[in-house]
């Protein structure tokens, strides 16, 4: 048999990888990979119809009321603030007050780290909160006011809130959110930070009608 | 002179037969790992961006409510709308909305449920108030105002 110069019999399959690479570029652009992150916020049980609403026995200077009304103007503490980012340095010094600190007061004031000391004790307003335990932020939207606007309110108050939370244990309110609470070491610092200060954030129903 | 026309046995191409197999393995990945929209879209999501976000633990104890200005502006009209699943949902229908997904889930875990609220920016707190106030009355009472991750200050 005589040797002949035949041409292969494969299938030429040089250019299947580029199918594939167009495929997978397909695939890149069109998924999009899911963003689930949010300010996460518990709502306040429903009201029960046969039991009239609590009544506010709170001392005014523990509420640290905030307002926005449907032009998105805020009135903060009864006075109006135009700049939003204002409100998480001034939340953190009325949480970190130190005003009249009852027995769980002076107990969370011990624990602190004592930059935190001094910052409180640089505060010291009459008119701010008592102590931690008993600070209240209370935000109130009108039905005008823009989302946009509510989420960064929230947003600052939970920043103020993390910061301090954060400082107790030595991270910046960034590292305090990282924290992963499935690892026992991680969680144990989460408690510690926590602990103590409740994250309350009171939002009031909006009035029904727009004004 | 003959050297140069001399033929070697041995070829001189890169065997390039795995190349397909690499790159359809990578295809695969993505192609599993990748999670597909599962309902389209009808409304403006333009997510407000925040900087104080928290993740979600677990995905199968989520609901979505998505509320934006209708994209088909000149059907729906201007005004925000609601919309669960594939569909635009009145405010009073939230509550049965919410005793489905709550149904999907055991027993143990209905209490957990997490509705995430993907709000345009432009809607109005009136609207996503009404929505709240449905939720309490279904006690589905873990929320998430879904935002976009800002630079932190």
């Amino acid at each position: 048999m005589a040797r002949k110069n035949r041409p292969t019999a494969e299938i030429p399959n040089g250019s299947m990888a580029d199918i594939a690479f167009l495929l997978l570029i397909f695939f890149l652009v069109t998924t999009t990979i899911a963003n689930d992150k949010g300010i996460a916020m518990l709502l306040p049980p429903k009201p029960d119809p046969n039991q009239p609403p609590p009544e506010v026995t709170k001392n005014d200077r523990n509420i640290f009321k905030i307002l926005a009304n449907s032009q998105d103007k805020l009135l903060v503490e009864d006075e109006p603030l135009s700049d939003v980012f204002e409100l998480r340095e001034m939340v953190r010094s009325f949480i970190l007050n130190f005003g009249s600190p009852g027995e769980e007061g002076v107990e969370i004031y011990n624990s602190l780290p004592s930059s935190m000391k001094a910052y409180s004790s640089s505060i010291r307003r009459s008119d701010y909160s008592d102590d931690p335990t008993e600070a209240v932020v209370s935000f109130k939207a009108d039905r005008g006011t823009s989302y946009e606007l509510y989420v960064q309110v929230l947003d600052q108050v939970n920043a103020a809130y993390n910061d301090v939370y954060g400082e107790r244990v030595g991270l910046s309110a960034a590292e305090f959110l990282q924290l992963d609470r499935d690892d026992p070491v991680q969680d144990k610092k989460y408690q510690a930070a926590r602990q103590g200060i409740p994250r309350a954030i009171s939002i009031a129903e909006p009035n029904k009608i727009a004004n | 002179m003959p050297k140069f026309g001399k033929k070697s046995n041995t070829s001189q191409d890169i065997p390039t037969a795995a190349l397909p197999d690499i790159i359809f393995m990578l295809l695969f990945f993505f192609m599993v790992t990748t999670v597909l929209r599962e309902t389209d879209i009808l409304v403006k999501q333009k997510l407000p961006k925040a900087a104080q976000l928290s993740k979600l633990e677990r995905k199968s104890l989520v609901s979505y409510i998505y509320i934006g200005e209708p994209k088909q502006s000149k059907i729906f009209g201007k005004e925000p709308k609601i919309q669960v699943n594939d569909v635009f949902v009145e405010v009073d229908e939230i509550i049965q909305f919410v005793n489905q997904e709550k149904d999907k889930l055991n027993e143990a875990e209905r209490d957990q449920i997490t509705m995430s609220l993907k709000v345009d920016v432009e809607s109005k707190m009136g609207i996503v108030s009404d929505v709240q106030q449905e939720l309490r009355e279904a006690n589905a009472r873990k929320i998430l105002y879904s935002s976009v991750q800002s630079i932190d200050i």
